[in-house]
């Protein structure tokens, strides 16, 4: 790529600050380029948070058609795996597993719903309801 | 307490921060992109049956952690490395090698990276960045992938430090040990080293998941993601393929720019005349990558969608697979 040729499209990024990047400039070496982004990528993470979109509306039809439980609303929102919940939360992943089943869910104690409404950043109301105020 | 440390700008987060912890010992000779060939960063990697983030697991660089090891191993300095169980533990070792005059590159999950903008916050564990200060309660904190040094309070470190899912940090940090001077000699041979692993990693590894082969085998795949998968996820596949490619810290074109001037700078060491002319396939290379990627972004934004516009897009990195394998027999059979 020529040094000319570093795009300079706008993004979430760019706002907070440039990036580097290597080009070669008119005899041919390699120097670096502060770029504000490029389109074709802008537009590539933006097809992921719409994926993320969808998989949360399709996740809150599940909890309320009674198929999953609250939780994996909430983990789609944090963009969490089972995995990651279970780092975050302290629960093993069999445990995080039952409990994404509704009847599982709904005799959960207090303290247990409090360690999962911690690793979501939420309440344990809200854990209930799927209240999701932005942090 | 403030360490008399240099912040510096890279592209890519591991070779900056190995770059930058070396500036000392070799006199500002190690740049980003000797840190990243030194380490023999680059790779490709497509491995069908795991998941990211529900797309596709494709990887330009080689594994998260490599390149520091390798480089400090090739110029025969010193590391330390330590994984920590207790938050208190890794917060006071960190305290305490600053005391003594270090700074230290942590691995981080970006997550919970305050400063990061929020659309690029996954749970992405290999990050990394350097810790060169702590004033009462923030850190001073250098990520190579900012313009300016910036500052974490003690809280925002921990999480980040400890931040869960796979290639879990575990508060993971690492600094040279020795601040012994490298010589230009040193450097020469450790490139050496460098580029045969490289060879290596891109033309040796069996199988055809990784290396050259790797992006052979993924150019022929994405002609069948479109019956796969159906026209929607295929682009969402693609959009992850794009984003692994060239978001921040790839330096563009899927690091092969950052290996084209890790090359040109080799000659200065190595006197190969060769050295100037496979940097620019390494250059060619990065361009289609580029290439692909504005072809990808027409079907992921539904400009384009057939199924010969996926065989185009397949062939594209059949293409690209040629050309790297090209470049790479031709370091193999540099006499050095």
């Amino acid at each position: 790529m020529k040094k000319e040729n570093v795009p300079q499209d706008m993004g979430a990024l760019g706002k907070i600050t440039k990036e580097v990047c290597y080009a070669t400039d008119s005899n041919g070496k390699y120097v670096t380029e502060l770029s504000n982004g490029w389109d074709v990528k802008n537009s590539a993470l933006d097809v992921a948070w719409k994926d993320v979109e969808e998989r949360i509306a399709v996740a809150k039809q599940k909890v309320l058609n009674g198929e999953a439980s609250p939780l994996l609303f909430f983990m789609e929102c944090r963009l969490m795996d089972m995995e990651i919940l279970a780092g975050y939360s302290g629960f093993w992943q069999w445990q995080v597993k039952r409990h994404l089943k509704p009847d599982v869910f709904k005799k959960l104690s207090d303290k247990k719903l409090q360690k999962y409404a911690d690793a979501f950043n939420v309440k344990v109301e809200d854990l209930k309801t799927m209240t999701v105020h932005e942090a | 307490m403030k360490l008399d440390f240099e912040h510096h700008q890279s592209a890519h987060c591991e070779s900056g921060v190995t770059s930058s912890l070396l500036r000392e010992s070799s006199l500002n000779k190690i740049t980003e992109p000797l840190a990243f060939g030194i380490g023999a960063g680059l790779f490709f990697c497509y491995i069908p049956l795991i998941k990211i983030n529900n797309g596709p697991a494709i990887a330009f660089r080689t594994f998260p952690g490599l390149i520091f090891k390798r480089t400090c191993n090739a110029l025969g300095i010193p590391v330390i490395r330590k994984k920590f169980s207790s938050k208190e533990q890794a917060e006071s070792y960190l305290i305490e090698r600053l005391k003594e005059g270090h700074p230290v590159g942590c691995q981080v999950g970006v997550y919970y990276l305050s400063y990061f903008p929020r659309e690029y916050r996954f749970h992405f564990n290999a990050h990394n960045l350097i810790v060169f200060g702590k004033e009462d309660d923030n850190y001073l904190i250098s990520d190579p992938v900012m313009d300016t040094p910036t500052k974490l309070t003690s809280y925002e470190l921990e999480r980040v430090r400890f931040a869960k899912g796979a290639l879990a940090p575990k508060g993971q940090l690492y600094y040279p040990q020795s601040k012994a001077v490298i010589t230009e000699e040193q450097i020469r041979k450790a490139i050496i080293s460098g580029i045969k692993t490289n060879v290596n990693q891109m033309l040796r590894i069996p199988g055809n998941f990784a290396g050259v082969s790797g992006i052979r085998y993924t150019g022929k795949k994405i002609k069948n993601w479109r019956d796969k998968l159906g026209l929607e996820k295929a682009g969402s596949y693609l959009a992850q393929l794009v984003r692994m490619q060239e978001e921040i810290g790839t330096g563009g074109g899927g690091f092969r720019y950052i290996y084209g001037a890790f090359l040109q700078e080799a000659q200065a060491y190595t006197h190969h005349d060769q050295l100037p002319e496979i940097s620019k396939l390494f250059t060619q290379a990065g361009d289609l990558w580029r290439t692909a990627a504005v072809h990808a972004a027409g079907i992921y934004k539904g400009r384009l969608g057939s199924q010969e516009d996926f065989n185009q897009m397949g062939d594209y990195l059949i293409e690209i697979a040629e050309l790297e394998k090209k470049a790479f027999l031709a370091l193999k059979n540099i006499k050095w």
